[in-house]
């Protein structure tokens, strides 16, 4: 299929000490794939892996059929947009400003952004529902519409793939049910191909198409949420009691540890 | 989209907008008032009609009737006109190389001579002076190349010392800046000290500014500057998307290791220029981004060609006061920016303390 993400026997990791090992997965246009893993087991570097800001250890990681690793700078943030976790950032930039940045790939060296590229910035801002907020510091806005701001800026990259590395951290419940839900919608009105690295594991199982889990260097298991938010799998991963039990609403996984 | 929030934000891109001009006006007609200053005041004033007309009849096209003295003619065209001019180009070099420095190194006490570039730039150009005094135009022109390649060397070394990982933190990048910088003033120092007279001549030349005047050094700067200038002012693009980060800006396509290259050249090409014909100036890059930061944003696109124009108007008035605070004693321009730039400096930071967040 084309513009599907895959990550084909990859290791990835800092100068020569490998994080991962054998990685290979792959995620279709409108599909989500979540990622999940203890602290520290090098889910963060598999997003920077898979955008290419990481160069690969061994291994690639293809979109469609262009490989990352052959592709500029500017042509890769083409491909692949990146949503961080909203921490360290400038505070005194108007939303409007930051989001245009994410034009950047599209304009060459000395070219200065275009009204079509506005228009393209607040056209992502009003879809996740951002444009209010679109004259202001984004330093004065809390860390949910932080989040919705830099999905917007990654919106405006207009790539086939988007990676989100712990958009949910430090979001309170709503906020967080906020967030995926516009993540979803996006994936399937834009058929984008979603990976998203999560530490919440419920709301993995009701957001996730399918679950990638990291344990000791490699991707132990790949699969339904429900095949792999097992109590056998995640007892052995995170090396603690859990329990999985039917959400009582829609009868997906609900994990409760002790 | 409801239409309370159409009208919010219509309503806050005029604003915008209305904010996006009004920062050129002030602060192009400020470096436009201050050359006018500048040229007119000295030990001859000159009749403010009879300067507009002067200044007027350079421009091409315009020919007025030649009526003012030769006398003014000859102050104004071979003196005074020329001096302002290199004035006006060092301080739009040193307030936009500030800026670039600041963004680049996302450091709010970067600055040319904090970070030891024009120590750096003053021990090339000596370097050079004691090879070959340059009394021809092209003999002028080596000296902002050996200051220019004296700076990068300096800048390359103070930011790998300085570098911790991925980031430069404030402590090492001052340390470094200067030890480095010591450095080179302490082997500026043994040059002067084993030098000739004509050497002398030379480092004079270089602590004091233009002692030489005339058209020359406009002419030999004006190449590096124009290049230097332009690049820093169309780049401030790339350092908005930097401010997020070396990570960041390579996932929204920057290629940062470029990007920082061409800025760190483009900057110290600059700054190595006015040092090696201006001398040393303190304060101007340091206070002119802040200055332009707390008035009219952060934005980078902004922030540079308005520290450069900033820059220009900030150093003309520091040398008309310099020139007739003591008349007939001219004083070191220098001492005029740290002893005006510094409390003003601080006023600011009081003024705007915990309401305007800069950085």
């Amino acid at each position: 299929m084309r513009n599907e993400l895959r990550i084909v026997q990859a290791t990835l990791g800092y100068g020569m000490e490998p994080v991962l090992q054998d990685v290979n997965l792959s995620v279709q246009p409108g599909e989500i794939l979540a990622i999940v893993g203890p602290n520290g087991v090098g889910k963060s570097t598999l997003v920077k892996g898979a955008c290419g800001s990481l160069p690969l250890l061994d291994g690639e990681v293809l979109i469609g059929d262009q490989n990352l690793s052959e592709l500029k700078p500017n042509r890769r943030a083409c491909m692949v947009s990146v949503v961080s976790q909203a921490v360290n950032l400038p505070p005194a930039f108007y939303a409007l400003d930051v989001v245009l940045m994410g034009r950047t790939p599209y304009l060459g060296w000395l070219e200065q952004e275009s009204d079509r590229d506005r228009q393209i910035a607040l056209e992502a801002m009003a879809r996740t529902e951002t444009i209010d907020l679109a004259a202001r510091p984004i330093g004065e806005l809390s860390g949910g519409e932080q989040q919705r701001v830099l999905i917007a800026r990654a919106l405006t990259q207009l790539t086939p793939v988007m990676l989100l590395d712990e958009p949910t951290a430090h979001l309170d419940l709503r906020h967080q049910d906020n967030l995926l839900k516009l993540v979803r919608e996006l994936a399937l009105v834009d058929n984008l191909a979603v990976m998203i690295t999560l530490h919440d594991l419920n709301l993995v199982a009701r957001f996730a198409d399918r679950v990638a889990l990291l344990s000791n260097g490699r991707v132990r298991k790949i699969g339904a949420p429900d095949e792999v938010l097992t109590p056998d799998e995640l007892a052995d991963v995170y090396g603690i009691h859990i329990h999985v039990m039917s959400h009582p609403l829609d009868g997906k996984p609900l994990v409760l540890s002790g | 989209m409801g239409d309370s929030s159409a009208n919010a934000l219509s309503e806050s891109m005029k604003l915008q907008s209305a904010r996006r001009y009004s920062p050129w006006v002030w602060s192009g007609s400020a470096l436009v008032v201050m050359v006018f200053v500048s040229v007119a005041v000295g030990p001859v004033t000159i009749p403010l009609p009879d300067l507009v007309r002067m200044l007027l009849d350079l421009l091409p096209g315009l020919q007025l009737e030649a009526d003012w003295s030769r006398t003014f003619a000859t102050i104004v065209y071979q003196i005074r006109l020329p001096n302002t001019v290199l004035m006006a180009l060092a301080g739009m070099a040193l307030g936009g190389s500030g800026a670039a420095y600041q963004g680049l190194f996302r450091n709010p006490l970067a600055d040319p001579y904090i970070i030891g570039v024009a120590s750096g730039a003053g021990l090339g150009a000596v370097l050079a002076m004691a090879a070959n005094w340059p009394v021809s135009l092209l003999g002028m022109a080596t000296v902002p190349l050996a200051a220019f390649i004296a700076a990068l060397i300096t800048v390359g070394v103070v930011y790998s010392i300085a570098r911790v990982g991925r980031s430069t933190p404030v402590t090492t990048l001052i340390l470094a800046g200067v030890a480095v910088s010591s450095f080179a003033t302490a082997m500026t120092s043994l040059i002067m000290l084993l030098s000739t007279d004509e050497l002398h001549r030379a480092v004079n030349w270089m602590v004091g500014g233009f002692a030489l005047g005339g058209w020359e050094p406009v002419l030999a700067s004006l190449p590096y500057l124009l290049i230097g200038l332009t690049v820093l002012a169309l780049l401030g693009r790339h350092l908005n998307v930097l401010q997020f980060g070396d990570e960041q800006a390579r996932q929204m396509g920057l290629d940062v290791e470029r990007s920082k290259l061409i800025i760190v050249v483009a900057a110290s090409l600059v700054a190595a220029t006015a040092v090696a014909f201006s001398g040393i100036i303190a304060f101007v890059g340091l206070i002119v981004p802040h200055v332009v930061r707390l008035l009219w944003g952060p934005d980078y696109r902004r922030t540079l060609p308005l520290a450069i124009l900033v820059g220009g108007s900030f150093l003309l008035a520091a040398d008309v006061v310099a020139r007739v605070i003591l008349a007939p004693r001219e004083l070191p321009v220098g001492v005029i920016t740290a002893v005006v730039g510094a409390p003003f400096f601080l006023w600011l930071l009081y003024r705007t303390k915990g309401r305007v967040r800069i950085w």
